[in-house]
């Protein structure tokens, strides 16, 4: 399989990363060595083959459902790049 | 005087204890090294003023016979690993001056044990590259050069910063993490000894995260020792890290010197390239030599799935990635760049904040998970990572006790040589290393030789999920066998 053009600027903006048209080319070229190094997986026969879920089988422990942490919005908002009275700021998003 | 920075960390510890030296001593040595080393860019973050806190409080602790197992040793940690009100960058711009407001628990548990924090490591951005080299910091010098060469090389990556550091003298030992090889393959390249535990043994809680299900922390160590020391102190159940496991940390030090009569060594015949330099040939039937003298039982095995490994990672560990890289979004923490729309923030966010492999990668990762292909590639990927992983499970169960390979394909290269064309020829430097994380299973790497150049090589060592002791016992028998190799100093 390989992607197109437009398949790397629909890509792009599922991932959130804005690319302009003169990187296109390239990264199409980029995605398409990968896809090709990865296509040799389908010669493997995988019919009746479980998915690897966990590396090791364990049961995943489970803590008890109450409340154990908290009252660290300062420490929450620290590192924001823009925040007022503890809520993060962003540009506007409902008109 | 004591050559304080050639110590071992078994060294040190005992002359820390009998009191021929302090920390604050032994720090400062370190500090001095690290400040004379800047040429090799090992180091993010110097926190000098940090190191001889924590160094008076451990000879404080060590006076009143208190010191922990770690006690008064300078330690080099991975700018992965969030490390409280010291900045974590994960070597990557969209973190910008990220300062963490809690510690990672590995971290933790070396100050509990004593540990002295010299400094953040360089790395490949949020871990991915196999050469150090994709770093906002820019690249990592390694301490070996060719013989007779001014050459700058890589020492591998994505841990190039910990090998460089622990190869040079500038740290005792560090911190690293091993999604794909990057523990081994930069200690291979640099004549350390790097372990990735089995999946589990380490917590992950506060290391940032690249391939949730490939990611293990580890030590590298200039000593097998030395690394059995410092992963006992790294190892351990957290409640906070659902994915590690709840079995005792052993005595691993006490694995060192043990016998290791009438193992079975496998030797897997898929890892005989075509096209492999003589040289790693000849060092791998040099070491399967060295075993075989110490009492063990050499077996050729079959390891069938082998060659899809390093394909399977290549959607396995992308998928996850784009995945944890979602929250960079310059929102919570780190760069924005403002935007017209919340929309154009994000996309505008992470087009700067991200550097070129990570883009690449975010973007595979989103293309194998978007709707119609999640069944040809990451399922797909997993079941043969099942296969992978039965291939090792096989081999175990006819009574194999460890498999040697060869740690990587080559020795080190120079900066810029490789992955400017094709990104795959990049990636084959896992080739050897990347197998162990798809199964989860623990390997270390040893300092075995040196090629015609003067360039250290290694060997690697597979194991059982958790049995890190008998790699340890093993691994002590190559390192006894094939003697320590030090770099020239030329920086």
């Amino acid at each position: 399989m390989s992607v197109d053009a437009d398949t790397v600027r629909r890509i792009a903006h599922l991932a959130r990363i804005a690319v302009n048209d003169a990187e296109v080319p390239h990264l199409q070229g980029e995605l398409n060595a990968m896809l090709s190094f990865v296509e040799q997986l389908s010669e493997v026969d995988v019919s009746g083959v479980e998915p690897m879920t966990s590396v090791m089988p364990m049961e995943m422990k489970k803590r008890a459902d109450v409340v154990n942490d908290g009252e660290i919005s300062d420490d929450i908002v620290k590192n924001a790049p823009a925040t007022e009275n503890h809520f993060f700021l962003v540009p506007k998003v409902v008109e | 005087m004591t050559d304080f920075t050639s110590l071992t960390i078994a060294e040190a510890r005992d002359g820390l204890a009998n009191k021929s030296f302090t920390s604050l001593e032994l720090t400062d040595a370190h500090l001095k090294a690290i400040e004379d080393a800047r040429a090799l860019n090992a180091f993010v973050l110097e926190t000098p003023d940090k190191a001889r806190d924590m160094a008076r409080e451990a000879d404080g602790k060590i006076g009143k016979g208190e010191g922990g197992p770690l006690a008064g040793i300078p330690l080099g940690i991975k700018d992965l690993f969030a490390t409280k009100g010291v900045r974590t960058t994960a070597c990557s711009k969209i973190l910008d001056d990220f300062v963490p407001t809690y510690e990672s628990t590995v971290t933790s548990q070396l100050w509990r044990d004593g540990a002295v924090m010299l400094g953040k490591l360089n790395n490949d951005e949020f871990a991915m590259g196999s050469s150090n080299e994709t770093s906002c910091f820019g690249p990592v010098a390694n301490p070996w050069r060719r013989e007779g060469s001014n050459t700058n090389l890589v020492p591998g990556g994505s841990s190039g910063g910990s090998a460089s550091a622990v190869a040079a003298l500038l740290c005792m030992g560090a911190t690293a993490t091993d999604t794909g090889g990057s523990i081994r393959q930069p200690a291979a390249f640099t004549a350390t000894v790097g372990i990735k535990p089995t999946y589990g043994r380490c917590s992950r809680w506060g290391i940032v995260a690249f391939a949730s299900s490939l990611d293990q922390a580890g030590p590298i160590g200039r000593t097998v020792r030395d690394s059995a020391i410092l992963l006992r102190s790294m190892a351990g159940y957290d409640p906070k890290d659902t994915t590690s496991v709840d079995t005792p940390v052993p005595d691993y030090e006490a694995a060192i010197g043990k016998s290791v009569k009438g193992m079975k060594i496998g030797i897997p015949k898929e890892y005989r390239l075509d096209g492999m330099p003589t040289e790693i040939e000849k060092l791998w039937s040099e070491g399967a030599a060295w075993l075989k003298a110490a009492g063990a039982e050499l077996v050729e095995v079959s390891l069938p799935y082998t060659k899809y490994a390093l394909p399977a990672y290549y959607i396995v560990a992308p998928a996850e990635a784009s995945s944890n890289l979602a929250r960079y979004d310059g929102v919570r923490y780190g760069l924005r760049v403002p935007g017209r729309s919340i929309g154009e923030m994000y996309e505008g966010t992470r087009a700067a904040g991200f550097g070129a492999e990570v883009r690449r990668r975010v973007m595979i990762g989103t293309y194998v998970l978007s709707a119609g292909y999640y069944d040809a590639y990451y399922l797909r990927a997993q079941k043969v990572r099942t296969l992978i992983k039965k291939d090792f499970e096989d081999c175990f169960a006819k009574g194999v006790n460890a498999i040697l390979t060869p740690a990587t394909p080559s020795a080190a290269f120079g900066v810029g040589e490789k992955g400017g064309a094709d990104p795959i020829e990049m990636y084959l430097n896992d080739i050897f290393t990347v197998t162990v994380n798809m199964a989860g299973l623990p390997g270390i790497a040893v300092p075995a030789g040196k090629d015609a150049q003067g360039l250290p090589l290694a060997l690697q060592l597979i194991g059982k999920p958790f049995d890190e002791d008998t790699l340890f016992s093993l691994g002590e028998v190559i390192e006894q066998a094939a003697g320590r190799f030090t770099p020239a100093r030329w920086w």
